[in-house]
């Protein structure tokens, strides 16, 4: 397990909005065919998320929207509307055209595919009798 | 992993003062208060007609989150499971915590069980808590001479 796939979090890519900037959770693990992320966004909706790429980092840009209820008055926060903000730097073999995310119950799950010729091929060996 | 049920003190309640003790003790007992001891984060509003709360619980079945009232506490309790199809050794980076969590708060007044609605959305629970006909303020008539 030496490989660093998105490993590197890079934070010079926060910017001062009007929304709290907050980072959000994530789980990085392999896949059979390449890696995977899953980042908790929760209250964000799915026009809410923005997945870019640009040469090799994949930014992750959210919004959570906490509307109060109308004619209630706040008596306690824990939480607020922030904005989600993560960068992460890939790998050349990640396979950059068939990134593909699924936002569920507030976390997107993004599948990064290693590119085909960077996958694990089996070479078969074989015996001369 | 079970997270200890956590108390919010705030202006309303009366027992403030207790609350905070009480979970002062929890903590000198229990060592170093941990973030998990506020999952999941929870607001609260509060109206004439009784209180919404909403709290964060991203990537859970909604049939894994319970919310139960009883008198004029509720909880919140559930468990956030992990992706069992993914070996322990295939992760790179594991922030997102799993296992069961429970919080409780203590409400100003009692609420009508019957009537609570609860919804899960975008990762986010939100519960309508009517506050029970018997224990809204009255208004009292004053009568002058």
């Amino acid at each position: 397990m030496t490989t660093q796939t998105a490993e590197l979090q890079t934070k010079e890519n926060e910017r001062t909005r009007d929304l709290p900037v907050a980072v959000p959770a994530t789980d990085i693990y392999e896949t059979e065919n390449g890696i995977a992320l899953s980042v908790d966004l929760p209250g964000v909706r799915q026009e809410q998320v923005e997945v870019t790429l640009e040469n090799r980092v994949l930014t992750i840009s959210a919004r959570s929207e906490a509307v109060d209820p109308a004619g209630y008055d706040a008596v306690h926060r824990d939480f607020e509307p922030v904005e989600y903000r993560r960068s992460f730097t890939l790998t050349e073999d990640v396979d950059r055209a068939a990134i593909s995310a699924r936002l569920k119950n507030g976390v997107l799950h993004l599948a990064l595919p290693k590119a085909a010729e960077s996958q694990p091929r089996r070479i078969e060996v074989k015996t001369e009798h | 992993m079970v997270y200890p049920i956590a108390r919010l003190d705030w202006s309303l309640d009366p027992f403030n003062g207790l609350h905070r003790l009480h979970r002062d003790m929890n903590r000198l007992f229990a060592g170093f208060a941990s973030p998990a001891e506020r999952f999941p984060a929870i607001n609260l509003w509060n109206s004439e007609d009784g209180m919404v709360l909403a709290a964060e619980i991203p990537g859970v079945d909604p049939k894994d989150v319970e919310v139960s009232v009883l008198g004029n506490v509720v909880s919140v309790s559930g468990e956030r499971k992990t992706d069992s199809s993914v070996p322990a050794d295939n992760y790179h980076r594991r922030e997102r915590e799993a296992g069961k969590f429970t919080r409780s708060i203590r409400l100003p007044y009692e609420v009508e069980s019957d009537s609570v609605q609860a919804r899960y959305e975008f990762g986010t629970l939100r519960v309508t808590l009517p506050r029970k006909e018997a224990t809204k303020p009255r208004r009292i008539a004053i009568s002058a001479e």
